[in-house]
């Protein structure tokens, strides 16, 4: 009987308290998204030379588990212009996120920080190919993004301020001088390819 | 001569044959177990499983190592941390890696709060079994705040693949040490509060206590590990017989129970809540900033030789057999999966009870259907 009597107790304490239940699809109701959420991946834009970043290397295509992306690059027109350092640059890219499981791989591997997970998640949509996602939309997805969190880039190739990318790059240049020279060069042995 | 009990004389069987899933409420997912029942004794039981099979282990075999651990998150999902730190352990094995100490102690409090938030889900399911409504709201309440947490973490709630061959994704955000705190003094509040509102209600004793009492003998015969094994009175767990990690650092106790029953295994996981926020409220304390991934090359590619570990998920010991033929892919992925093995015993623990323990017997097993079928 105590028992009982002990977890009447805990529920009419429990009863006092404010609900924890947030209404979902009122948007004012929400909760809040963590800056670290992984949503879908978008594509990000580099304001400083008006393009993509991504120049359509494939690493992420390939890096894929789930094989839901696909990815075209062409010759960059700004690159003969000498408007910008991409010598190629995206031409098509499709991700279908309905088969995207957000694992986030294609943002480790890439090379150029031209991918990002967005806050992207609600999916539902009236055609059944509504999600396959072609470039136009995975670069609107990365604007919205990077406007809405301030994203930086992260690789110093890619700062926009010529001075400190200068200055970062050379600090990075010794960095990895000290580090051949002291340690086993574990990343430096050319991969088999006959394999 | 012996007479046949189940067989009426032309010769046709008495017993009511009942299907229960694998679409049932209470089977924990696609689950479909054959019971035999003679009036309302369960005679014979039979577990059918493969619904959920979507093999994973062959899947392994054509992904790349850093991609395995997202299957690996999808086997247990309901502790998916514990999943990838087991296959990420035996990658390293091969590789032979040392982790830096941080990436340990960031996982070693991720893995144990996600070992509280699956036996949260336990208690909820779990009162939901034996038919009581509210636990589950409790249950999933604090579940909820774990996984807040997991989200600042590692930007994922469920399917996390955090865990990488050599150490963490990312290091803890900034603030993230006042909110662990804050989340910790919260589930400390409510474990107490769960405790106080089934474990002596007198309806769930009347359900539980005495209810298909498992010999220890016949638990170690069966291959049952984790909780189940623990509730006989066998203090065996990986964490202490086999530390792994950075666990032989910490001073944490084993619960065990007495007679092996439902309310034991049930128990025996409430405990084990309260020595997992010690083992987490230590590991804050000794964490120091760091490294958090160890020096290796970009690409995978652990030298040719197999290698098993263990490790100890909610549900038990969960282990990891690893082939490598040198590539990139593994050679060959077997899962040791604690809840396949916890689920050879439900056959004898059925034979000769009730059909309305059936429920609370399968119930308190924690099976997990991703885990079984893999």
């Amino acid at each position: 009987m105590l028992g009982s009597i002990k977890g009447l107790k805990v529920t009419l304490v429990t009863m006092m308290r404010k609900p924890v239940t947030a209404q979902y699809p009122i948007p004012s109701k929400r909760l809040d998204i963590e800056k670290r959420f992984m949503g879908f991946p978008a594509l990000l834009w580099d304001d400083s030379n008006n393009e993509p970043y991504c120049t359509g290397c494939m690493v992420c295509v390939r890096e894929c588990p789930t094989q839901c992306m696909s990815a075209t690059m062409t010759d960059n027109d700004k690159f003969t212009e000498e408007k910008s350092t991409r010598k190629k640059i995206i031409d098509s890219f499709e991700i279908n996120l309905s088969r995207c499981i957000v694992c986030g791989i294609c943002v480790d591997v890439c090379n150029f920080d031209a991918i990002e997970m967005s806050h992207e998640h609600e999916l539902s949509k009236f055609q059944r190919n509504a999600n396959r996602a072609n470039l136009e939309s995975l670069l609107e997805m990365g604007k919205t993004f990077q406007e809405k969190i301030g994203w930086k880039p992260v690789q110093i190739k890619n700062i926009g301020d010529p001075v400190l990318r200068s200055k970062l790059q050379a600090e990075a240049k010794e960095k990895l001088k000290k580090l051949n020279s002291t340690d086993a060069k574990v990343d430096t042995k050319p991969e088999d390819l006959s394999k | 001569m012996e007479i046949n009990k189940n067989v009426n004389e032309s010769g046709s069987m008495v017993d009511m044959l009942i299907n229960m899933g694998p679409q049932h409420p209470s089977t924990h997912g696609v689950f479909r177990l054959v019971l035999q029942l003679d009036g309302e004794l369960i005679v014979d039981a039979e577990p059918h499983i493969g619904y959920l099979h979507r093999g994973s282990e062959k899947l392994c075999e054509a992904e790349s190592y850093s991609q395995v651990v997202t299957l690996f998150d999808r086997l247990d999902y309901v502790a998916n941390l514990n999943g990838e730190l087991a296959f990420c352990m035996a990658a390293e094995k091969l590789l032979e890696l040392e982790i830096p100490d941080r990436a340990w102690y960031i996982r070693t409090i991720l893995c144990e709060l996600n070992r509280i938030a699956s036996h949260m889900l336990f208690y909820g399911v779990y009162g939901l079994d034996a038919g009581a409504m509210t636990p589950v709201l409790y249950g999933f309440r604090e579940r909820e705040r774990i996984q807040s947490l997991f989200e600042q973490v590692t930007g994922a709630r469920m399917m996390h693949n955090y865990i990488r061959i050599g150490g963490v994704k990312e290091d803890l955000p900034s603030g993230f040490e006042n909110k662990l705190y804050s989340v910790i003094d919260e589930l400390d509040a409510a474990i107490e509060e769960c405790d106080e509102l089934l474990t002596q209600n007198e309806a769930f004793l009347a359900r539980t206590k005495n209810v298909s009492r498992l010999p220890i003998e016949d638990a170690v015969n069966f291959g049952v590990t984790g909780p189940i094994l623990r509730s006989t009175g066998l203090i065996e767990d990986v964490r202490i017989s086999e530390p792994y990690g950075i666990y032989d650092r910490f001073d944490f106790g084993i619960p065990i129970g007495n007679t092996g029953d439902c309310w034991d295994r049930y128990y025996v996981r409430m405990q084990e809540m309260r020595e997992s926020l010690s083992i987490i409220k230590q590991a804050m304390k000794q964490i120091e900033p760091g490294e958090i991934q160890a020096k290796m090359r970009r690409i995978v590619r652990p030298p040719e030789g197999e290698c098993f570990v263990r490790t100890e998920s909610p549900r038990g010991d969960l282990g990891v057999f690893l082939v490598s033929d040198g590539s990139q892919n593994p050679y060959r992925v077997k899962v040791r999966a604690p809840s396949f093995a916890n689920l050879q015993a439900i056959k004898h623990m059925l034979e000769g009870v009730y059909v309305a323990d059936a429920v609370v017997i399968l119930g308190s097993l924690d099976i997990v259907l991703g885990e079984v079928d893999r």
